[in-house]
């Protein structure tokens, strides 16, 4: 689509936010009462459901247990739903792989595997609509799903993605304006500590260039955690007032 | 068959009915409990950079030294001396095991027992060196947050109402008909499997769904809250228990009612 402008003159970008807006977010814990912790997150039109299972025994072999901490296992799924045009197959195709692999490499580093050795905890993230930034919206999901498990994080996990364009960096990027082909920047951020969970970039992007946009995806992640912790806060609250003192 | 359906509601959360506020501590991971650094840390917490920083999502409890985070809900965690019920998975196949005890426990079974040591890596030894645990023969099942079930001298309960409940740590709730007399002999190996009576089988069932509701409503689990949630159920069907607004109700009146009993 030649024309289409992901950034105004008057800096209001395709629907109307201006480059380091969020989209709004929506958040609940607790989604699903058979796992041990489950949350479902809407970034803008991006919807994204994780569940957590463990600490439990390996399966599988138990050749795969680490003596010492717990084996993170991540996988993704899309729904065949997700996307404009219908989608193949929802999982283990090459994307979702990759997708597994990163969201195992962010949780590995957060969650306390040491306090829990030769077990396993499993994180299945399902998008069911996908509206850009799909791994942001999965490591904000998962972040609330282990909560709710009750398993020890060193600190919430908060990511977001970031592009730039004209010269601005722009903040949580909408399909529309991935697929425009942008460079484009996913960034998992520990925001108490400011340090990064993941980092991961696959375009070329101008090293002068790179610090705005590292800037830009830093602080769109705290602001993301602004709100999650707000979520969390309400729902540990909520439980507290039931069980009483 | 009578089908019952009803259309999706937007749900009030619980605790504005209460109209309480909480008086705890709550922390989130990555906050900061305390820069003091003469406690020692417990559950739930990590030492980074001179701080004491909390890893779950829950209220602070602070025992004189000992600060700890208590999760809101959580994987069962062994401690010696809790009760368990738990359903055997696996056996150890050893020559002498095979001999011992084939002939009193199968994989398959339903057992009560205690936890005799917590290893390092978490894992949990059971023993059924009493009288009183062993065998579970016949009744109901409910599983449910380790968490909600209150930690107290005995876990073993025989309820006025006519059946008896084992409550145990790791959230499995064991409801079953009281033994008319105790049989000192055979210890807890020899299942009963004679007819329960029809009165005693509404009777737990009653109580199983008083249990799940108490459960959802997110109530705390011992032998009073049961009893006070199984009378005000009364009035009501049994099957009509597990319906929102009748479990609201009825869980409810039980708070109430244990609010008076403390105050």
């Amino acid at each position: 689509m030649a024309g289409l402008e992901l950034l105004s003159d008057q800096g209001y970008r395709v629907d109307g936010r201006r480059a380091g807006e969020l989209r709004k977010i929506q958040a609940r814990m607790g989604v699903f009462a058979q796992a041990d912790g489950s949350a479902y997150i809407e970034q803008g039109n991006t919807k994204a459901l994780a569940v957590v299972y463990g600490p439990h025994e390996i399966r599988g072999s138990r050749a795969r247990a680490l003596p010492d901490r717990a084996l993170v296992n991540c996988q993704y799924s899309s729904a065949t739903f997700s996307t404009g045009e219908r989608k193949r197959r929802p999982h283990g195709d090459r994307k979702s792989c990759e997708m597994g692999l990163q969201l195992r490499q962010t949780f590995e580093a957060a969650v306390l595997t040491q306090l829990h050795p030769r077990s396993q905890i499993d994180i299945y993230v399902q998008v069911l609509q996908a509206d850009g930034g799909t791994y942001a919206a999965c490591v904000n999901a998962a972040t609330l799903a282990v909560l709710d498990a009750g398993i020890p994080m060193r600190d919430f996990v908060c990511a977001c993605s970031a592009g730039f364009v004209d010269g601005t960096a722009l903040a949580d990027l909408s399909h529309v304006e991935e697929a425009a082909g942008g460079p484009q920047l996913a960034l998992a951020l520990l925001p108490s500590s400011g340090q990064i969970a993941l980092l991961e970039m696959d375009a070329r992007l101008h090293e002068d260039q790179l610090e705005q946009v590292l800037e830009a995806a830093a602080q769109a992640a705290r602001d993301v955690h602004t709100l999650l912790d707000r979520v969390v806060r309400q729902h540990v609250q909520e439980a507290s007032i039931l069980l009483g003192d | 068959m009578a089908m019952e359906m009803r259309l999706p509601v937007a749900r009030k959360p619980l605790s504005e009915s209460l109209g309480r506020e909480t008086k705890k501590h709550l922390v989130v991971p990555g906050d900061t409990i305390t820069t003091d650094t003469g406690f020692m840390r417990g559950h739930g917490t990590y030492m980074g950079e001179e701080k004491l920083i909390a890893s779950v999502a829950g209220s602070v409890e602070r025992v004189n030294k000992l600060v700890c985070v208590k999760a809101l809900k959580t994987r069962y965690n062994g401690e010696v001396g809790d009760i368990v019920v738990g359903r055997i998975t696996e056996r150890r196949r050893s020559a002498e095991d095979e001999l011992a005890m084939r002939g009193f426990l199968q994989e398959g079974d339903l057992i009560s027992a205690e936890v005799q040591a917590v290893f390092s890596d978490g894992a949990v030894s059971l023993h059924t060196r009493s009288l009183k645990y062993g065998k579970l023969g016949q009744g109901v099942l409910v599983r449910v947050s380790p968490s909600l079930v209150k930690r107290q001298k005995t876990h073993f309960h025989d309820l006025p109402c006519g059946a008896s409940v084992i409550l145990g740590n790791n959230g499995f709730v064991w409801i079953y008909p009281t033994p008319e007399h105790k049989e000192e002999d055979a210890g807890g190996f020899i299942a009963n499997l004679e007819p329960v009576s029809l009165a005693d089988r509404e009777v737990i069932s009653r109580l199983r769904n008083c249990i799940v509701s108490l459960a959802t409503q997110r109530m705390m689990l011992y032998d009073t809250s049961i009893l006070y949630c199984y009378e005000a159920s009364l009035p009501h069907q049994i099957k009509d228990i597990l319906k929102p607004e009748i479990m609201e109700e009825i869980v409810m009146e039980t708070r109430q009612r244990l609010l008076e009993q403390e105050g």
